[in-house]
């Protein structure tokens, strides 16, 4: 094993560490609330050079034995990158939200970007995973950190019972994972992903099998597809915005791509028994998501059945188990964090005159008529999250539609498309009572600047403008989705 | 033969330890059982050339649990007495369920001695070289091999003390806390005052 180069290869997770353990230490120093503010936007651009150092990767191609560090245990390959650079910018687009939220909830503290810091090295482990115990470390660290962020507002009860509930259901789901994990080790005598393909090449025994399904029940839990989304709604609604923000988009993008990880390079031989798990959850989180979400009242709730909806046709491009299914997960992927960022920095900006956050969808009539463009940006949000032709939003279904129709899963592919009809009338009912119903005069705080620049970013991002990037953002797909085939 | 001799000593001492444990009247001496009934484990486990599992009992379980134990039943106070008064009758249940282990291990070393289980052999990677003791090949995998795991754990902990910190801590007013430079930097004639009062008469603060 060669030190320099392993060292080489993790630079943007030293690069965090280091930079989290230094702003640590200015939160342990710096108490006050302009203290927390710098740190936080230092931060933030810590997030995004991190990001900057993972983009060669991709561009580069690297893949194979060139991408593997510590003697086999991380893998800065290619599909490794496309994930980290979409974890990192939407970890920096979370933390952007975060100072002007807490100004007005108190409790702000310069531990909240140093957690965030933390979690992101965690969900870099797990996409870079080549190796069951890197994962579980990985997936840990990540978890953690999203617990206590969970909880940050102590004084909300809400909050409170947010972070406990997120924390016994992800205790519940290490568990699951855990078990599965030392059952594939039994049967497999390995925990490398290379050497468990290797022995389940000619079969899965009993027991392996049960190991396999044990695992992606805990990875199931992580990003929250159905039968384990229970914790989603609950903890989406408590935690406090900007975390919830974190919560739809960052983990969401590491545990589908760990997912995805697990699924080809140790189980890739055995696609046909992983293919119906996987399959199970997507159709089951796609129609769940899109009927549950339709009596919902609160928009953060509503948002976060519409994530369990997203979950499911990522996974059901996993499901074609092909590379043409991998990419266009990936493709869905960087459209869905956008999206959701989007929705999210949306819902942060109804305040009402007090600054008092507000939640109930009745609260938005008549949006468009008081605030034009905030009404513009969220709209956007709802026809892009629909797959309304032309919003670019559109284009992430349909390219899991086309990989899923290519693998022959041509039913399960229109049960997919019935239901994201079903799921356009909860999106069109916001734009109608936005648009069309009788102003509320509800909405009438300020919007803070860091806020209009993220919402009118990710807005135009989605908007029909976004077609223009399809070209460059296919290519950057196939390529991670290539390199992650090809290793095994 | 001295092997054999301290196998059964340690052997039978744990068997002993681990009934006066579920024996004892007292919970403390119930805990203090269980030290020496760890203490005989770490024996046996040397006997077998574990020496580092050995040392794992003696310093995780009876170092940290152990005496975490004993604080816990030394501070809580439980009524062990109350406890232990339905012993008669949940007995039948006890004895159900003691039987239904034993149906599992028979079955369990059955099995076992059917080789109906195929499982998956180590890939040898991890094998104790012949020239080293087991503590130091698990020092070597842990700071060769897995080094990046290790410093990740270490991460791991840092996130959940700062976890700890952020979720307890809490400022309060009105605390007075001790400040050392003040106290040394206070000088007698600041802090006395030397007064003559009249007779007759208090001082006057």
């Amino acid at each position: 094993m060669d030190w320099m180069q392993s060292l080489r290869l993790v630079a943007p997770e030293i690069f965090l560490s280091v930079s989290g353990l230094i702003l640590l230490l200015g939160a342990a120093w710096g108490q006050s609330r302009k203290d927390a503010r710098a740190i936080n936007w230092l931060a933030v651009l810590v997030l995004i050079g991190a990001a900057a150092m993972t983009l060669p990767t991709l561009l580069g191609q690297v893949s194979g034995a060139d991408a593997l560090a510590f003697d086999s245990l991380f893998s800065a390959d290619a599909f490794a990158a496309f994930a980290k650079v979409l974890i990192f910018l939407a970890c920096a687009a979370s933390l952007a939200l975060a100072p002007a939220f807490f100004e007005r909830h108190g409790g702000y503290r310069g531990e909240f970007p140093v957690l965030v810091i933390f979690a992101a090295i965690g969900m870099a482990m797990m996409v870079s995973s080549t190796n069951l115990l890197t994962l579980y470390v990985g997936l840990e660290l990540n978890s953690l950190a999203a617990y206590v962020l969970a909880a940050f507002l102590k004084a909300d009860e809400r909050s409170a019972e947010a972070g406990l509930k997120y924390f016994v259901l992800g205790a519940l789901a290490s568990g699951f994972l855990l078990f599965g994990m030392s059952l594939t080790y039994g049967f497999t005598g390995t925990i490398a992903y290379s050497g468990i393909a290797a022995a389940t090449e000619a079969g899965l025994s009993t027991g392996a099998l049960f190991g396999l399904t044990f695992m992606f029940a805990g990875l199931a839990f992580k990003v929250s597809a159905v039968p384990f989304h229970m914790w989603t709604p609950d903890v989406y609604e408590g935690a406090p915005t900007p975390v919830t923000t974190l919560f739809a988009s960052a983990p969401k993008v590491a545990a589908l791509a760990l997912f995805a990880r697990v699924a080809v390079e140790a189980f890739g031989s055995q696609s046909v028994a992983w293919q119906q798990i996987v399959l199970a959850a997507a159709i089951a989180s796609i129609v769940f998501g899109a009927l549950a979400a339709i009596w919902q009242t609160n928009i953060k709730r509503l948002l976060a059945y519409s994530s369990i909806n997203n979950v499911g046709f990522i996974l059901l491009g996993l499901a074609a188990a092909s590379v043409e299914g991998v990419s266009a997960m990936l493709v869905y992927l960087a459209i869905y964090v956008p999206m959701t960022i989007g929705g999210f920095v949306a819902v942060l900006m109804l305040r009402d005159e007090g600054g008092k956050q507000l939640e109930a969808i009745s609260d938005l009539a008549g949006l468009s008529r008081t605030r034009p463009l905030l009404a513009l940006g969220l709209g956007s949000v709802m026809f892009s999250m629909a797959g309304i032709p032309f919003f670019f939003g559109f284009w992430g279904k349909f390219v899991v539609f086309q990989a899923a129709v290519q693998s022959g899963l041509l039913i399960w592919a229109t049960i997919a498309a019935v239901s994201s009809v079903i799921g356009a009338f909860y999106y069109l009912k916001v734009v109608k009572v936005m648009y069309f119903d009788e102003p509320a005069g509800k909405v009438t705080g300020r919007s803070d600047m860091a806020h209009e620049w993220l919402l009118t970013i990710s807005a135009l991002f989605i908007s029909p403008l976004g077609w223009l990037f399809t070209k460059g953002l296919g290519a950057l797909a196939a390529i991670a989705a290539g390199v992650l085939f090809a290793a095994t | 033969m001295i092997q054999l001799l301290a196998f059964y000593l340690f052997a039978a001492l744990t068997i002993a330890s681990g009934l006066f444990v579920i024996t004892a009247k007292n919970p403390v001496h119930s805990v203090l059982w269980l030290i020496l009934a760890f203490f005989n484990a770490a024996g046996l486990m040397v006997l077998v050339g574990a020496e580092f599992i050995a040392m794992l009992l003696v310093i995780v379980y009876v170092g940290a649990v152990a005496v975490l134990f004993l604080f816990v039943v030394m501070m809580l106070n439980i009524d062990f007495a109350a406890l232990r008064a339905g012993f008669i009758k949940n007995f039948p249940l006890g004895i159900l369920l003691a039987l239904v282990l034993l149906a599992e291990i028979t079955i369990g070393l059955g099995a076992f001695s059917a080789g109906g289980v195929q499982i998956g052999t180590a890939d040898g990677s991890a094998a104790i070289p012949a020239d080293m003791s087991n503590v130091e090949a698990i020092g070597h995998l842990l700071y060769g091999k897995y080094l990046f795991l290790v410093e990740a754990a270490g991460v791991l902990l840092l996130v959940s003390l700062i976890g700890a910190v952020v979720l307890t801590l809490r400022k309060r007013s009105g605390v007075r806390p001790q400040v050392i430079p003040r106290q040394n930097a206070r000088r007698p004639q600041d802090a006395t005052v030397n007064v003559k009062p009249e007779v007759g008469k208090g001082v006057s603060l």
